[in-house]
């Protein structure tokens, strides 16, 4: 199953890698948020997939899933949220103000002189 | 256990939420940041004084014993960067009142300035890898936010570029931890180093320290992945570059030290020399860059990368002396380019422009601005007896003793270029004939106010060069945890 996962991840991030590469900001972004994904599959997978009930005390259960990597995926998931939606308010202001989304004509080498 | 540990998170948190609601109170704003950061210099004082006495400070979250909760841990490097850097803001947040326009500080200028605070302080006191994360996304966001506010042309073009840059070193972060904890299956930095050196570090974790390195090399803006910073940081207006090239980087860089002298100090003729060679580099690059631009703003960011450079090569010799010389370096940095950064805005306050060909004679119009970047210009370049001349002396004694004769000459010249990169500066912009400047009617009113937060941090840095030996005291207490990982583990996990 790890194995399976890991090609997963992998496809993620030779996705996310090509879309960032693009030049439309709009597929910058989408690639960010697959980036992000495939981060979080990742901590999920590095922690075992095991089998097992929550992790929580009880008398019943016998074996646990490791909670630490659960609560990881969380905070990181909660922080790519914020991070993406600003990104996307972020583009668009940058649209209406700059006229453009083409990363080839956002480089700006112009105004240094 | 100590409650005190978590105050310089707590009280930046608090005043930013606070003055979130008073976004219309202009001045409001103004005294209750000012108070704030009076305040944090206080806590931060009584921080440096409490580890220098009772050794290294420990708070464990909620009371969960380490490795099982958060640990803040404040030691000696931790305390003296949250000392230094609230100075820095209590001096940037004086320039700002009169140097940002109204617009940015009726728009959360104030509270983004505490909420990055929260995070650089956060990520330097904290014991945890993951919290660690998290401290970098705080800063970062409000980074992010910093960089853009006012909306203009350039600000939003090389806001995307840094948000890109960022979002991807972020994943990656994100990455290594998952790899770590899959190999040692803990957080707490004190356990990582214990399990670490249990099994004398394989293989698989000598290339998660790599990818570590990546990471914080993208922060700490190392070559070759510094090419982002001269963009992204010639946007904002001048505070908020003063911030941002005092501290954001100097977090990378210390993140690098903790890692690298906690964590992965077991292979160091691999992982080391790969810094070594990384930092040489880095001072070359920034070297060309210092020369190759007559933008004012330009060539002191380009500083920037000479001194990361210096750092940097300062950890990878990895001997007491070269590590020593590297915290020296560092404090004496961040307060000198927070100030050379000021000084250079009120240049371009008085002038109009940020080249330095359209600018001339200034030493008549206010020669005490003159000799105050006269000051910092040579304390910059590390001329006895001012404050960077110790540290760069304790990484070159560490590069010879250590055998690394070409990189301690490589270091010696960059002080040579330094020196050539701000004197051009001076030679240009005070001397000559005073030129006209055409400049808007509201551009022209009295900045000497100004001189007062710069006066400041320029005071603070001759304070440090002069009393070089009483600092030193307090940085051999920094390195002596920084050389024997086991004082680190021992306070944190033996704390109960």
């Amino acid at each position: 199953m790890e194995i399976l996962m890991s090609v997963v991840i992998g496809i993620l991030f030779t996705i996310a890698t090509y879309l960032v590469l693009s030049k439309s900001l709009l597929r910058i972004i989408v690639g960010t948020g697959l980036l992000s994904h495939a981060a979080h599959l990742l901590i999920l997978t590095m922690g075992g997939l095991k089998q097992g009930s929550v992790p929580i005390l009880s008398e019943n259960a016998q074996s646990y899933v490791d909670p630490l990597p659960q609560a990881l995926i969380l905070t990181a998931i909660v922080i790519s949220f914020g991070v993406t939606s600003f990104f996307l308010v972020l583009a668009y202001r940058s649209y209406q103000e700059l006229g453009t989304d083409n990363m080839d004509e956002l480089r700006g080498n112009k105004s240094y002189e | 256990m100590n409650n005190f540990v978590i105050l310089p998170i707590l009280i930046p948190l608090l005043t930013g939420i606070f003055l979130i609601f008073l976004t219309r109170k202009v001045n409001v704003q103004r005294v209750v940041s000012l108070i704030s950061a009076i305040i944090s210099i206080v806590i931060a004082f009584t921080l440096v004084i409490e580890v220098k006495t009772d050794g290294i400070q420990v708070l464990q979250a909620s009371n969960w014993d380490a490795p099982f909760g958060i640990s803040i841990v404040a030691d000696m490097l931790s305390a003296l960067l949250v000392l230094v850097t609230s100075i820095i803001v209590f001096s940037v947040l004086i320039y700002s009142f009169k140097h940002i326009d109204a617009d940015r500080e009726k728009f959360f200028y104030y509270p983004l300035v505490q909420f990055l605070i929260v995070g650089v302080n956060g990520a330097f006191l904290t014991g945890d890898i993951f919290n660690l994360f998290v401290f970098f996304e705080v800063m970062l966001m409000s980074s992010y936010v910093l960089l853009v506010i006012g909306g203009t042309k350039i600000q939003l073009r090389e806001t995307i570029k840094y948000l890109l840059v960022n979002v991807i070193a972020s994943a990656l972060f994100v990455v290594a931890v998952a790899f770590l904890y899959s190999v040692v299956g803990t957080l707490n930095i004190a356990d990582i180093s214990q399990r670490i050196a249990e099994v004398e570090q394989p293989a698989i974790i000598t290339t998660i320290a790599i990818l570590f390195l990546v990471v914080f090399g993208l922060k700490g803006a190392i070559f070759p992945l510094y090419v982002w910073m001269p963009g992204s940081y010639y946007a904002p207006p001048i505070p908020i570059l003063a911030l941002f090239g005092a501290l954001l980087t100097k977090v990378g860089i210390y993140s690098i030290l903790r890692t690298f002298t906690t964590l992965f100090y077991h292979q160091p003729e691999y992982t080391h020399s790969i810094m070594l060679y990384l930092s040489i580099l880095t001072i070359i690059f920034g070297c060309i860059g210092v020369m190759a631009y007559m933008d004012v703003k330009k060539i002191i960011i380009y500083n920037i990368v000479v001194a990361i450079g210096v750092i940097l090569f300062g950890i990878s010799v990895m001997n007491t002396e070269a590590i020593a010389g590297s915290v020296m370096y560092t404090l004496h940095d961040m307060l000198i380019k927070s100030a050379l950064f000021l000084l250079i805005g009120m240049m371009i306050a008085k002038t109009g422009t940020s080249n330095i060909k359209h600018m001339g004679g200034l030493i008549h119009q206010s020669p005490l601005l003159g000799w105050m970047f006269f000051i910092a210009a040579i304390s910059l370049a590390g001329v006895p007896p001012f404050s960077g001349f110790a540290g760069k002396l304790m990484i070159i004694q560490g590069a010879f003793k250590g055998g690394h004769y070409a990189g301690g000459l490589i270091v010696l010249f960059s002080s040579l270029i330094v020196l050539y990169s701000v004197m051009r500066i001076f030679i240009y912009a005070f001397w000559g004939e005073k030129k006209e400047y055409n400049l808007a009617a509201e551009q022209k009113k009295d900045n000497r106010f100004l001189l007062l937060p710069i006066g400041i941090l320029i005071a603070v840095s001759i304070v440090y060069g002069i009393g070089t030996e009483a600092v030193y005291t307090y940085v051999s207490d920094a390195v002596q945890v920084l050389m024997n990982p086991s004082d680190y583990i021992q306070a944190v996990l033996k704390e109960g």
